[in-house]
């Protein structure tokens, strides 16, 4: 099986960062707004390059999400920042009339999206996200698994046309993916091959699944691994080839069961190959305080959660 | 344009937002009827505008229509000044048309650059419309119209503290003061207390304009507007507007806010609007 080694550990939303400060200095035409939450966005390099092109718009989600949308009348391409609870539930009619029924090219970019928020508790930690950008039509949501990866995303929206959800995190996880890699929106990353089952899984939850990997490895389990990292267009094709060879799947994603990843791998199965399938995801309940390691483990989003799911999904064949 | 001839334009706006909404039984008449001297002054003689559409609208002032459901008179005007056909304004709110109940980019309508009939966020659309207009070095305007009960909504105040709080002065926001909304009038919903007193806390230039819906006055104020504008605040002007204007059964009530008249009612709300332009 092939291994993947931790480069180093970093916080996705600094990937976010260098992608940003990259995309400033590329494309003048990129402009970026921040509720009030500049330092935790990361979003530093970008203001010192560019301060002319950068809007502090104060705790107003509501708001910069509309200007956003104002702002693309002219040519440019905002990027907005906040964290993914204010991304999204606070602001979801700003983004369905003004960007999404608009069509306007805004990319929303959320932070310390899930539980590994930590500490803050609840509140903040939106385990729905993803769920209410995939409904939206039109929109592309995106969440990528490590530093290397989120600055590739972070680049690669800017130079799409159109409505993006790229959904990222807080603590600082392995780094793992090729710095190089290219960022292709909509197409899957097969990590490892296998013949037992596919773990489709994205975010934080990649590295997890390269975790149980190998632990399923040792017990004869052959995994084979897809970076989902853009649930919305989900990579079909992707997905049924694996699955034709596997025949059984495993989801993993920081999200709740209900309009996540798994929800709609679950609809493109059901349509094309029913398949037996199990859910590593948040089983309908809000989060808590505590450290994300206490939290993923808590709430069943680990290496052990998808180990299990593995060996229960396999018995269903 | 001679104000006689903005005048025959009002009375054809009329014709069109009353035989519109009479068609599909649906729509809002009274709000369409007291912003048409309004939007036909913006449009014919204030606005350096490119029919010729061009949803980037470089070098162009830009119009944002906030309350989205006097769609009409919008509609209307927009035809008027030939975004697109006057036939068209016959598809109003029918299956497959481009003329949606509110407004929308998404069915490809000239003329017209975000949706909008959720309220409140029509202010920040153009605040960042008009902040993009700076980035890009134009000497152009945007303007905006609101309902009063419209400046209930929130995300309005957030609009306007941070326009006034980043000096958008090539802006000017106009109320369509009319002092009704659906449920009656705006201090029996929600009073909106002192409006004048409230932008102006905010930070904004503020005009108070009584009869607005007289073209002269109108005229007038938008031009007083406009000199006002970059000089490191948003203008607002508070239009005292009558809701239902020229249709005497549609004056003086909330109840035409968003219900079409019968055939009966029609007829006499077209008599007193006698065919100026040619109907649709």
């Amino acid at each position: 099986m092939k291994k993947y080694i931790d480069q180093g550990k970093k916080d996705t939303r600094s990937g976010f960062g260098a992608g940003l400060a990259a995309v400033g200095k590329a494309n003048e035409n990129v402009v970026a707004l921040c509720a009030d939450l500049v330092g935790s966005l990361k979003m530093d390099e970008f203001i010192a390059n560019n301060p002319e092109r950068f809007f502090q718009m104060g705790i107003t989600e509501a708001n910069m999400m509309s200007v956003a949308a104002g702002m693309t009348i002219g040519g440019k391409i905002p990027f907005t920042g906040t964290f993914a609870n204010f991304s999204t539930g606070r602001v979801y009619d700003q983004i369905r009339q003004s960007i999404a029924y608009s069509d306007k090219n805004v990319k929303i970019c959320a932070s310390h999206a899930g539980l590994t928020l930590g500490e803050d508790g609840a509140t903040h930690q939106i385990l729905e996200d993803i769920g209410l950008m995939k409904m939206l039509p039109g929109m592309v949501v995106i969440n990528p698994c490590d530093y290397n990866q989120t600055k590739a995303a972070t680049e690669a929206i800017a130079d799409y046309v159109g409505p993006v959800y790229l959904r990222f995190g807080r603590p600082k996880v392995a780094n793992f993916t090729p710095v190089d890699q290219k960022f292709e929106i909509g197409k899957a990353i097969q990590l490892t091959e296998g013949t037992d089952v596919t773990i489709l899984a994205t975010g934080h939850l990649v590295w997890e699944a390269l975790k149980a990997a190998e632990a399923l490895e040792a017990k004869g389990i052959s995994a084979e691994i897809i970076n989902i990292h853009t649930i919305k267009p989900l990579d079909k094709n992707a997905i049924l080839t694996s699955v034709a060879k596997t025949g059984c799947v495993v989801t993993a994603e920081e999200h709740n069961h209900l309009g996540g990843l798994g929800e709609s791998v679950a609809r493109v199965l059901a349509q094309n190959t029913p398949t037996p399938q199990e859910f590593v995801a948040t089983n309908d309940t809000f989060g808590e305080s505590g450290t994300p390691e206490q939290l993923m483990k808590k709430y069943g989003l680990d290496d052990t959660a998808i180990i299990n799911a593995v060996e229960k999904v396999i018995t269903r064949k | 344009m001679p104000t006689q001839q903005l005048q025959d334009q009002v009375i054809q706006v009329r014709r069109d937002i009353l035989r519109m909404v009479h068609k599909v039984n649906s729509g809002h008449p009274g709000g369409s009827l007291g912003c048409a001297e309004f939007l036909v002054c913006l449009y014919k003689e204030v606005m350096k505008h490119d029919t010729n559409f061009k949803m980037d609208g470089f070098n162009e002032d830009l119009f944002f229509l906030s309350n989205g459901h006097i769609s009409p008179v919008y509609y209307s005007v927009l035809a008027r000044n030939g975004y697109f056909p006057v036939s068209e304004l016959s598809t109003f709110r029918l299956l497959n048309t481009r003329l949606q109940g509110h407004p929308t980019t998404h069915e490809g309508l000239d003329g017209v650059r975000i949706a909008s009939g959720s309220l409140g966020q029509g202010m920040s659309v153009a605040i960042g419309a008009a902040l993009t207009k700076k980035l890009n070095g134009e000497d152009t305007t945007v303007y905006s119209l609101h309902g009063d009960g419209e400046l209930q909504e929130g995300q309005i105040w957030e609009a306007a503290m941070y326009a006034a709080g980043n000096k958008v002065d090539n802006y000017i926001a106009t109320v369509d003061y009319n002092k009704k909304q659906i449920d009656g009038a705006t201090d029996d919903v929600l009073p909106l207390g002192d409006l004048k007193a409230k932008f102006e806390a905010f930070g904004w230039d503020v005009l108070d304009v009584k009869e607005g819906n007289n073209i002269d006055t109108i005229l007038k104020a938008l031009t007083e507007a406009k000199s006002r504008t970059g000089k490191g605040k948003p203008v607002c002007i508070l239009l005292h507007t009558e809701m239902g204007n020229g249709v005497d059964f549609m004056m003086n009530t909330h109840a035409w806010h968003g219900k079409a008249p019968n055939d009966e009612q029609l007829a006499n709300a077209l008599a007193q609007n006698p065919e100026t332009l040619g109907d649709y």
